[in-house]
């Protein structure tokens, strides 16, 4: 069974829908990514989802986690739930950590409150997870403020933070945008160490498809508000049947390519509140016929593993665009 | 290929913010650049946030000068800032950053934001000698003809910086340093923009300094790159040489450290350490204190750029032990 089941999640502020129901489910100690351009819905799945949006947002759907529905819950259950089970961690993380507390304090905060730890018991334990992510030289760290590390670091310390609570699953939102290379292939690094060793599930939560394809099990794709492919992470990459994925992998610059000209999708994302009739994609879409302009595609099975929500997928092993797109 | 701009000996100092006890200090944002940029080439200039490239582009457009060296444009040097003979090359030099909005006056239409550089320029009366030409501008980036009434508001990210590289059109241009000019937009926006830098740069000869943290951005646009560390040109070559065998150890990290698709984490170089810092710069080779060949010989002698079997790097280690990348 799932350990996070997601089911037709709805999401509209002040009467526009920006989801237009979401299935997803993460199982115990998967790397799940969630991949799409900005604006496409994904830091709102997940923040519906854990009962974090501000009240004017109108949820609808079911939500479970190990069972036990969150949609509808009290906000006391929400975060009994949550607290016990599931961290998140963010873009920008000087901006999540409490500027005027010194960074152990806000450690052992979490750790008050998720593990009952208190004192020199919970010195202890924040100086073990600072060094288990990597902060060096933890103990005289411990008592420094937020400005005093580089953005790298806050990250590290908000991944210590949502390690306080041993959660079953981390949702990280585009934890490693906001970082250079070098410290973003860092943090990358860390987090799929600490899953092997906690053997935590992950939702990771991305536009960059590189760094998903290197952390993630699998990943669902979103387009304006919904979910329009999904599948393990190899076949998705080696074979994407939405043209909307192919569109976008190959929009990518290859760094093992030469400078060849970049392929690309025309026209740009929908407005959610001028969204086309059918298939939100079909107005930018070479495929797209008149079925696809009146009808909106179900996600459903193509192949044994993955799902695509496309009347016209791409063929499993057309070779490159011009004939996908002939 | 001739010369169209060379520094010689850059350097740009700036005063530290005080410290809690009142003190400033000066550090050096740009430290000994000697660069050529050549006619009719995309010069790419890559280095992690801090490493002085938005420095060197505002240098290499005389935007601000220099505390040290020259720079000679057409083999001339470049004229004291606001003066006439200042004012006359802003036409021919033009900046084009990251992000759009800011660049725009928001209380302009799109034809207005084209147009003042003509009236400001004097290349075209006011009418419809001006309204051609505006017309011309938006059609050559590729925006509707109907939007030119719009205002900046109403466009999309990759419209507005559509809007900004025509405005920086409007005064035909020589050279143009682009400062992270797609970082802040979508995949497949940006995919566009860069293919229309590509076109414009093919189709005028334009000369451009394309600045990025973007890898796979540079790699696809640039003829020739430069990378940067802590203010100094580390490594400089053809983009198919820097990109398919780097040589000095922080490029091979940086190269390493883009996530491939379909490649995981193995194999990726992880630098250890902290991104630089320009204000604790330290002593001999910048980048010592995280390279694994480093001796006590880096720490001591600042290595100049120079040829190692042909190739140009500026690292001490390049001249005996290590030779292409494995
Ligand atoms: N608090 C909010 N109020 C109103 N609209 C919101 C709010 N949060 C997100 N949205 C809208 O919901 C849509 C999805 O946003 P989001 O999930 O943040 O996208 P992303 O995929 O970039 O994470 C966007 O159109 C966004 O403007
Ligand atoms: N006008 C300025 N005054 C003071 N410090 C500056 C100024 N411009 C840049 N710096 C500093 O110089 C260093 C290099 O900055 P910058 O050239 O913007 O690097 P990059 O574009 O590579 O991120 C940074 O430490 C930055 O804070
Ligand atoms: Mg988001
Ligand atoms: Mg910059």
């Amino acid at each position: 069974m799932s350990f996070v089941s997601v089911r037709d999640l709805k999401v509209a502020f002040d009467g526009v829908q920006v989801l237009h129901g979401i299935n997803l489910d993460v199982r115990r100690g998967e790397a799940v990514g969630l991949v799409g351009e900005s604006g496409c819905g994904k830091s709102v799945t997940w923040l519906a989802a854990l009962g974090l949006l501000p009240g004017k947002a109108k949820v609808s759907g079911s939500v479970t986690v190990d069972g036990q529905e969150l949609i509808g819950a009290s906000p006391r259950r929400i975060e009994a739930v949550r607290g016990a089970k599931i961290a998140m961690i963010f873009q920008d993380p000087s901006s999540a950590l409490n500027p005027v507390h010194r960074v152990g304090r806000q450690i052992c905060e979490n750790l008050r409150l998720h593990r009952g730890l208190r004192g020199d018991a919970a010195r202890t334990e924040a100086i073990r997870l600072m060094d288990i992510v990597g902060i060096p030289s933890a103990n005289t760290r411990f008592d420094l403020y937020p400005h005093e590390f580089s953005g790298g670091q806050c990250q590290r310390v908000l991944i210590a933070m949502a390690l306080a609570g041993a959660p079953d699953l981390l949702i990280a939102d585009e934890p490693t945008t906001a970082l250079d290379a070098t410290i973003q292939a860092q943090i990358l690094d860390l987090l799929s160490n600490l899953r092997r060793q906690t053997g935590m599930a992950m939702v990771f939560i991305s536009h960059d498809l590189g760094a998903v394809s290197t952390v993630c099990d699998r990943a669902a794709v979103m387009y304006a508000g919904r979910i329009i492919e999904a599948n393990d992470i190899k076949q998705l990459f080696a074979a994407p049947r939405h043209p909307y994925t192919r569109g976008l992998f190959d929009a990518i610059p290859d760094l093992d390519a030469g400078r060849a000209r970049l392929s690309l999708i025309p026209g740009t994302v929908p407005d959610p509140k001028r969204l086309p009739q059918g298939c939100a994609f079909a107005p930018r879409c070479a495929r797209a016929g008149d079925l696809c302009r009146e009808y909106q595609p179900e996600l459903k099975e193509q192949t044994s593993t993955g799902l695509t929500a496309c009347f016209h997928p791409i063929p499993i092993g057309s070779a490159n665009r011009q004939e996908v797109f002939a | 290929m001739s010369t169209l701009l060379q520094a010689k000996g850059l350097i740009q100092q700036y005063r530290t913010a005080k410290t809690f006890l009142g003190k400033t200090s000066t550090m050096r944002a740009v430290d000994g650049i000697d660069l050529t940029v050549r006619e009719g080439e995309i010069l790419g200039i890559v280095g992690e946030s801090g490493s002085g490239k938005s420095t060197l582009g505002r240098l290499l457009l005389g935007l601000e000068p220099p505390f040290a060296g020259e720079i000679l444009y057409r083999g001339h040097p470049m004229p004291e800032p606001r003066t006439p003979a200042w004012r006359r090359l802003r036409a021919e030099m033009q900046l084009i950053f990251q992000d759009p909005l800011s660049a725009l006056d928001r209380r302009l239409t799109v034809s207005a934001q084209i147009g003042e550089p003509l009236e400001i320029h004097g290349l075209a009366a006011a009418g419809s000698e001006r309204d051609e030409r505006v017309a011309e501008l938006i059609a050559k980036v590729g925006l509707r003809q109907d939007q030119a009434g719009s205002y900046p508001h109403e466009l999309s990210g990759g419209q507005r910086q559509r809007v900004v590289i025509a405005r920086a059109l409007a005064s035909n241009p020589r050279f143009l340093v682009c400062d992270e000019p797609v970082s802040a937009l979508d995949v497949s926006i940006q995919a566009q923009v860069v293919n229309l830098l590509r076109d414009l740069q093919d189709r005028e000869g334009l000369t451009m300094v394309f600045i990025s943290h973007d890898l796979k951005v540079v790699r696809n646009i640039c003829d020739r790159v430069a990378v940067m560390y802590l203010g100094r040109i580390v490594e400089e070559a053809s983009s198919d040489a820097i990109f398919s065998d780097p040589r000095h150890p922080y490029t091979r990290a940086l190269v390493s450290s883009v996530p491939k698709i379909g490649a995981g984490l193995h194999g990726r170089i992880i630098l250890q350490g902290e991104p630089p810092n320009p204000a604790a710069r330290p002593s001999g080779c910048a980048f010592h204190p995280r390279c694994r060949f480093a001796d006590a010989d880096c720490a001591a002698t600042i290595p100049e750029l120079e040829l190692h079997d042909g190739r140009l790097a500026a690292c001490r280690k390049l001249r005996h032990t290590l030779r292409s990348a494995a």
